[in-house]
């Protein structure tokens, strides 16, 4: 079948949910990244063998949804019963049996997996109910955890490729690119460039070839929310690419994945073959003269290649170096032709905004920065996971609200937002809203959607530390100030932790930052320096305590502090000195030991191994 | 055409061409260390950054490397301002860190008041400043026989696997653009090494010194439509027997008109 008009895409639509009625229950088994790691694909195995053998009715091996991301990641695996909303968390193979028992076979709900609030212990057994979701928007993460994700019907079903047809069949290409402009949709990928200006500056460039690019080269150290997109809801990248391929005209897209997400290449594959074999991708689409491939490239795994230049270089085969964009891509981008480029999550906002109309896009979200963001929340908050919230949510209701406050009810430090080269905000900063233009005004930037929290236990010159020496090996080397001046403010910054820096480093390290920003070719020199100007304008207090006391406060830096055991409150377990690798421990049963502070490495396995907290850092 | 300001001066320029061209037209020593005439602009160096506004803009400054920027109408470019100065020291700075030793950034970065780093110095220092000027002159050769490896600060010019590169004709292009003389080569009789790799040099039947080599030559005559005799002889050779005609051509013409 070729869907070719709107009445057929609807009966075909009609069908699949009437065949979805007959299934009474449906098991949605999270296989997002995290909870594939602990194990989501031996449990969804294992609903299907127990229903292969049990005869329910209206429940069949259809009913087992191998679904994307839930997002809950603290709480992995993760497996949500439909249509009753009841999500168990941390499920075990052995709680399978159960769980068909009482919640499929039955309406009963196992209070023993259902999420527990953790300040008052009540279980919350919908999961509309959890302040975790209680609080989030979905837009481009719609679909995850909803449908299976390597299925065109079940995105069809949901209502899945109306905009594209929508598009396609019923608007001209300027009214799509009015409609993008006016829903003032920003690039997700971090630049906030307005897609519609973007799309519309290619379309009104004169050339035969143009081409449509999607930015999945997701780098930022624990950032997901591309990958979840592009492994749990594949089809709406592509029909948000359709859409922009038919507003510029291009006949070509291509969707550049990163090397270490394997199974979103093998899932945007086998969406492209669902989609080219009902005629909504490949050659005249839906019975027009529209015509559209996409390609999938992968990346070999250089952060820089996240950069849009340098997309573009590897995609055509070069190595993966950005140029300057005195002449912009939408001018002469890939293979030199006009590109539009946008990130995963810009294109899954599209069909949402051609179905639904511009108005109500820009009802959600705040002034100039319509709709939402979605945002991996890691770090030392108590839910980790995926979320997506309307642009100018503070970053007190993400991390207290949704992220459940701080673990083990330590003091809030930091968030880091905006990936390795964003910024460090801090207390203060808390009530800000969080949309591209406020973060930014303050020192961060939105980036891609990363958001780290950090605790007191966090040390911020360790921290400019981490994210300098990861943007010194992925600095693709062309331009010196990058190169040259990243290392050395790195360099520095090592000194610093270390207890050789001096008070006048400061003041040069910024100096050699306003260089590196100034000088720097692409985005990732010119935003590089921000792990320390935004650490160094933030927490100036912790950087002199290294420089002038030789302390770190947050007992991280190892040449600055040491161990030592409190003998008040050593019970003489002999537990640290089993743990201790170099035997710097010494102390004989049920008397107080000591630590030879000439051995110790400060690994701290000996504070992990006490369980008296008896072993202080200084 | 286009005209704009620079340091003051208004100049006028074709359209697609870029600043720095008409920057060093006007005779403005503007440093730029990538830059080579062969090859495309790269923009890797930054030390040709310029300053740039409209007055449209507002007061709105702008930085931009000039070897890269394509002429604007009403553009007004400063070469030497403080804050282009400042940037331009501070880059040789990080040079200086980088090369210790190479009398090319030593000589400019005296130029702008610095005699040493400011930084520590990397470990092991050589004369390549990653210009990247010998592996964008070799792939216009359209040999790609080396290239930049690695990223970031352990980035360095290398032919594959550095193995002796299997695509180098020992044309010696890289060497003799490279703006420290940091690729090096050795003629020794009729072989020649660079990279590694040994050639032949084929010699001229005239005078019996050596050309270029085997591998070079094969390369010319079958790409770029060259004789396949014309390696025979050297240049020298080539051009005496060129004078040797065209006086041929002169007496002749000469006897012709006193006819």
């Amino acid at each position: 079948m070729r869907i070719e008009s709107e009445k057929q895409l609807r009966d075909y639509r009609k069908k699949l949910i009437e065949a979805d009625k007959k299934l009474v229950k449906k098991i949605m088994v999270c296989h997002g990244p995290g909870c594939l790691a602990s194990g989501a694909e031996k449990i969804s195995a294992e609903f299907e063998k127990q229903l292969k053998k049990k005869r329910i009715k209206g429940v069949s091996i259809e009913s087992v949804k191998k679904t994307g991301c839930h997002s809950f990641c603290e709480k992995s695996p993760l497996v949500a019963i439909e249509p009753a909303q009841v999500l168990y968390t941390r499920v075990q193979i052995r709680d399978v049996a159960e769980i068909i028992e009482k919640s499929v076979k039955g309406d009963d709900v196992i209070e023993r997996l259902v999420y527990h609030d953790p300040k008052t212990d009540e279980a919350i057994e919908k999961y509309p109910d959890i302040p975790f979701y209680k609080h989030q928007t979905r837009i481009a993460l719609r679909n995850l955890g909803k449908i299976n994700a390597c299925d065109i019907d079940d995105y069809i079903r949901v209502g899945g490729y109306d905009a594209a047809v929508k598009a396609v069949l019923h608007m001209t290409p300027d009214e799509v690119i009015d409609e993008v402009k006016k829903a003032n949709l920003r690039g997700r990928g971090g630049g906030g460039f307005p897609a519609g200006r973007k799309w519309e500056s290619c379309r009104k460039i004169e050339a035969d070839v143009r081409y449509v690019v999607c930015n999945g080269d997701e780098g930022d150290p624990g950032a997901f929310m591309d990958r979840a997109i592009m492994e749990g809801d594949p089809h709406t990248v592509l029909e948000g690419m359709i859409i922009a391929a038919y507003a510029i005209g291009a006949k070509d897209g291509y969707i550049y994945v990163r090397e270490e997400y394997p199974l979103a290449v093998i899932n945007l594959q086998k969406a492209i073959e669902q989609a080219e074999a009902i005629g909504l991708l490949g050659d005249n689409i839906m019975g027009t003269s529209f015509s559209l491939r996409i390609h999938i490239n992968r990346g070999a795994g250089a952060f820089v290649c996240g950069e849009s230049s340098a997309l573009m270089m590897s995609v055509a085969g070069h190595v993966g170096e950005p140029r300057a964009k005195y002449i912009r891509s939408v001018q002469k981008g890939l293979y030199d032709q006009p590109t539009v480029l946008n990130n995963v999550e810009t294109y899954s906002n599209v069909p949402m905004i051609i179905s639904n109309g511009a108005d109500w896009f820009t009802s959600i979200g705040a002034p100039k920065n319509s709709g939402t963001k979605a945002f991996s929340l890691v770090g030392k908050v108590r839910h980790t996971g995926l979320i997506e919230v309307p642009m100018g949510t503070t970053l007190r209701t993400i991390i207290y609200d949704i992220g459940g406050g701080i673990q083990k009810d330590r003091q809030f430090k930091a968030v880091q937002t905006g990936g390795p080269s964003g910024g460090c905000l801090a207390e203060q900063h808390l009530d800000l809203s969080v949309d591209f233009d406020t973060l930014t005004a303050h020192g961060s930037m939105m980036g891609s959607g990363g958001m780290i929290v950090m605790d007191e236990r966090t040390c911020m010159v360790d921290v400019a530390k981490y994210f300098l020496s990861f943007l010194v090996s992925e600095s693709c080397g062309k331009c010196i100030p990058c190169r040259e001046g990243l290392y050395q403010l790195y360099k520095l910054a090592i000194a610093i932790s270390e207890g050789r820096g001096k008070e006048e480093d400061i003041a040069r390290m910024e100096r050699l930052s306003d260089h590196v920003v100034v000088g720097s070719l692409c985005g990732l020199g010119k935003s590089g320096p921000n792990p320390f100007l935004s650490t160094v304008a933030n927490f100036r207090d912790e950087y002199l305590a290294h420089i002038v006391d030789h302390k770190c406060s947050a007992g991280v830096c190892k040449e600055l502090i040491k161990f030592e055991v409190i003998t008040e409150k050593c019970d003489g377990c002999m537990a640290c000195i089993s743990a201790c690798a170099v035997n710097a421990i010494t102390g004989k049963k049920k008397q107080p030991h000591i630590i030879n502070q000439e051995l110790c490495t400060k690994c701290g396995a000996c504070v992990a191994a006490c369980n008296r907290d008896a072993i202080a850092v200084f | 055409m286009v005209s704009l300001t620079i340091n003051g001066k208004v100049v006028r320029a074709e359209e697609g061409e870029y600043l720095l061209a008409v920057i060093r037209r006007m005779g403005i020593d503007v440093p730029a260390l990538c830059q080579h005439e062969a090859v495309e602009p790269y923009g890797g160096c930054r030390l040709c950054m310029v300053e740039i506004t409209k007055d449209s803009w507002d007061g709105w400054k702008k930085y931009v490397t000039s070897c890269l920027y394509p002429v604007e109408q009403d553009l007004i470019v400063t070469t030497h301002s403080d804050k282009v100065n400042d940037l331009r020291r501070g880059i040789l700075d990080l040079f200086l860190a980088r090369n210790p030793e190479t009398p090319l950034i030593q000589k400019l970065a005296a130029d702008y008041g610095l005699t040493r780093t400011s930084y520590e110095a990397i470990p092991e220092p050589n004369d390549c400043i990653l210009c990247s000027i010998c592996t964008r002159v070799c792939d216009a050769m359209g040999f790609s026989a080396i290239s930049m490896v690695n990223r970031g600060h352990g980035k360095e010019v290398a032919p594959p696997l550095h193995q002796a590169p299997p695509d180098c004709v020992g044309c010696l292009a890289c060497a003799q653009a490279c703006p420290t003389n940091y690729i090096t080569y050795e003629d020794v009789g009729n072989r020649r090494t660079i990279w590694n790799k040994q050639f032949e040099l084929l010699v001229c039947d005239k005078t019996g010194r050596p050309t270029i080599t085997k591998e070079f030559a094969d390369y010319l005559i079958k790409n770029r439509e060259i004789p396949e005799d014309y390696f025979r002889i050297d240049d020298a050779s080539h051009r005496e027997e060129l004078a040797d005609k065209m006086g041929r051509i002169t007496r002749w013409s000469v006897t012709e008109e006193a006819k």
